[in-house]
């Protein structure tokens, strides 16, 4: 059996992971919270912040964490676009073609990836990426303690901004009902904007936040994609809160079934939580009735 | 009198022009010999299969540029394009358009299971299939008359890098007793760790652990504590691209000091991780494919790859001298039958003088020349440590701990 100073580290590693996995499900909840549907665009779309993160290093030396107020405007500006010019335009109104909308930009940015990037592994050399803090067994890269802390930072801030600021208002309004939230004068598509481009931006940050300790190649954004739909399933579709409590647990799940299992094995655990839920709790640990 | 409308008069001036201008064409012509390009361009492993293609690419330009097949009146090789996606089923149905599209050989596929898949289906029609990446030995031990395989496979691999560890260890004073194997999942690493594990106590070696991880993995945190829990002498890597870079990184964040790193071919170990990450992959070492360095030509070829943004990568020599190989069989041949081709191929000696290859011999398809490089990260660059006829310096070992 392991030495409880393993366990103790494998939990830790477990909660850094988690910081990231809840900023890529945060974004992908709220999208699904107010449009319904699952942006299947969203791990091409992680991929696409990460090579902005990587090229505003490679060509000005921008710090990832300092790019993080260029990424993540830019990020929301190009997902406001994304969705007003494109996705909301041809959606006609009907969630379905949304989806099938949302796939179809996924191949697109992949493929114009590839063609522009190459489909070589790019990395960010940050001068304090081999720094660390050891705590017992665990040795805590610097980097990673901050994507947590920036990452619990950053759903806070959103969280406040969906309580207290009227277009958060306006938000949550659409998200319960979108008849009633017309009727009272809010501009529904406008909102539906907003909101898929702040689900981009929660990536803009995620890439940030990644990148001193990842790689991205045009495939990349595949490996976070997956787990988020489970972190959303599992929090509960459409909660934020579900989304942030899901991803520290599917971290922590990873991580100790990597331990006790293997690796190849530890990943079981996340696909029987998926199944667990499921059966017994399909509409999440904090999501609503529909 | 029938009215001729305008759209049939296009039509059918066109089926005369076709008929009549054709032939003409055709025997303007210099004749072409279709070669199938089958790589991974799109998918998980596309860097790799666009450095397959790059130099295949540039070994097909380069030959028609030198007067094509001389025995064959000047013919051209044509290259015919295709993208496996990384997945087996797509490189097969590759192989069945080209068939169609009347190709005299295929090159191909850099993952093992695609090379095993697209070779069997290239022999229904009795085509050639050169092998120009692709580590598994099941490749060539299927009894396929027509594929073959001009680099080492995963068992020569691990007994060359086996014999050069145990000889650097030895010569220094044997500070290696214990190693832990972390590998990827597929048919590559899972065969090479197999091999490693049997070999490795031969030279005094215990393996304390196997791990296998999927790709992608996303985080190697607790591969390295299991690692740093376990306290191996060595760690022994064999993994693609992305999760070598990945994991090599977690190792040096997590300052898993050891006597050394050493991947079997290492799917990341190459110029660039050498050069970008210094602090990481200094001293790591690899047994791998690799180019002769005291060969002028492949350092011209090296120059021109550069020159062109490109990474002199593995890939690239190796497609590069495949294709010549079939050139030289085609030369032999003089024609594109595919019986003379085959028989040609089965006697070649083509050397490979861009490697650090004996003269070919082809036993059961697979080239008994051909034989990997071990390789150290000196100070961002890579130097070739064995074997000792084409080396550039003698290894550091054990390397010393990180700051």
């Amino acid at each position: 059996m392991f030495d409880p100073q393993i366990l103790i580290a494998g939990v830790l590693n477990g909660l850094l992971a988690g910081g990231i996995y809840v900023l890529v499900a945060v974004g992908l909840t709220l999208i699904y919270g107010v449009l319904h549907i699952i942006n299947f665009a969203h791990g091409s779309l992680l991929m696409l912040a990460m090579y902005a993160v990587f090229f505003l290093w490679r060509l000005s030396g921008i710090d990832p964490y300092l790019a993080l107020p260029i990424v993540v405007a830019g990020s929301f500006v190009f997902g406001y676009l994304l969705y007003r010019g494109l996705i909301g335009r041809l959606s006609h109104g009907r969630d379905e073609n949304i989806l099938l909308l949302t796939l179809g930009v996924s191949i697109v940015i992949d493929n114009a990836a590839l063609l522009f990037f190459g489909g070589d592994t790019q990395t960010v050399e940050v001068p304090y990426a081999g720094d660390a803090i050891e705590i017992g067994a665990a040795f805590l890269p610097i980097p990673k303690l901050i994507s947590f802390g920036a990452a619990l930072l950053i759903c806070l801030v959103l969280g406040l901004f969906m309580a207290r600021t009227d277009t958060g208002k306006a938000i949550r309004a659409v998200a319960r009902e979108r008849q009633g939230a017309r009727l009272a004068g809010i501009d529904v598509e406008k909102i539906f904007a907003i909101s898929y481009g702040i689900g981009i931006a929660c990536l803009g940050a995620a890439a940030c936040l990644l990148m001193p300790t990842f790689y991205v190649t045009p495939q990349s954004g595949y490996a976070f994609v997956l787990v988020a739909f489970t972190t959303v399933v599992l929090g509960g579709m459409g909660s934020f809160v579900g989304a942030a409590i899901g991803g520290f647990l599917i971290g922590v799940t990873e991580s100790l079934g990597g331990l006790l299992l293997g690796e190849q094995l530890g990943q079981i655990g996340i696909s029987l939580i998926f199944i667990l839920i499921l059966l017994f709790k399909p509409t999440g640990l904090f999501g609503s009735k529909a | 009198m029938t009215i001729v409308s305008r759209r049939t008069f296009l039509a059918g001036s066109t089926a005369l022009a076709s008929t009549i201008g054709a032939p003409a064409i055709v025997g303007a012509q210099t004749p072409s010999v279709k070669v199938g390009l089958i790589h991974p361009v799109t998918g998980f492993v596309a860097y790799n299969g666009q450095q397959n293609r790059l130099g295949a690419t540039m070994a097909i330009e380069d030959l028609n540029k030198a007067g094509g097949i001389k025995s064959m009146g000047g013919a051209k090789l044509e290259a015919l394009l295709g993208d496996s996606q990384s997945k087996v089923e797509v490189g097969v149905s590759e192989v069945e358009k080209m068939n169609e599209a009347g190709v005299a050989a295929y090159i191909g596929c850099f993952q093992s299971p695609v090379g095993i898949a697209a070779s069997q289906a290239a022999s229904k029609y009795n085509t050639p299939f050169l092998i120009d990446v692709g580590a598994s030995d099941l490749i060539v031990t299927r009894g396929l008359k027509n594929t073959f395989r001009l680099k080492p496979g995963f068992g020569v691999c691990v007994d060359q890098g086996i014999g050069a560890l145990g000889a650097m260890n030895s010569a220094a004073g044997g500070p290696a007793k214990t190693a832990v194997i972390v590998h990827e999942s597929g048919e590559f690493g899972t065969g090479t760790a197999k091999l490693l594990s049997g070999k490795l106590p031969t030279i005094g070696i215990e393996v304390k652990e196997v791990i296998p991880h999927d790709n992608p993995t996303r985080n190697f945190d607790n591969i390295a504590l299991r690692i740093r829990s376990l306290q191996p002498d060595l760690v022994m890597m064999s993994n693609y691209q992305n999760e070598y870079v990945l994991l090599a990184r977690t190792l040096y964040q997590q300052k898993v000091n050891l006597a050394g790193f050493y991947s079997l071919l290492g799917g990341g170990f190459n110029y660039k991780f050498a050069k970008e990450m210094p602090d990481v992959s200094q001293y790591m070492m690899d047994t791998n494919h690799w180019f002769n360095p005291k060969s002028a030509r492949a350092q011209a070829l090296k120059k021109r790859v550069e020159a062109g943004g490109n990474l002199f990568t593995y890939e690239v020599y190796l497609s590069y001298s495949v294709v010549e190989l079939l050139a030289d069989a085609l030369e032999h041949a003089g024609s594109a039958d595919k019986e003379k081709l085959l028989a040609a191929l089965t006697a070649s000696t083509y050397k490979a003088d861009m490697l650090p290859y004996a003269a070919t011999k082809f036993v059961n398809g697979q080239n008994e020349g051909g034989r990997p490089a071990t390789l150290q990260v000196i100070k961002g660059d890579i130097k070739v440590v064995g074997p000792e006829d084409v080396a550039e310096l003698k290894p550091v070992f054990p390397k010393p701990k990180f700051k």
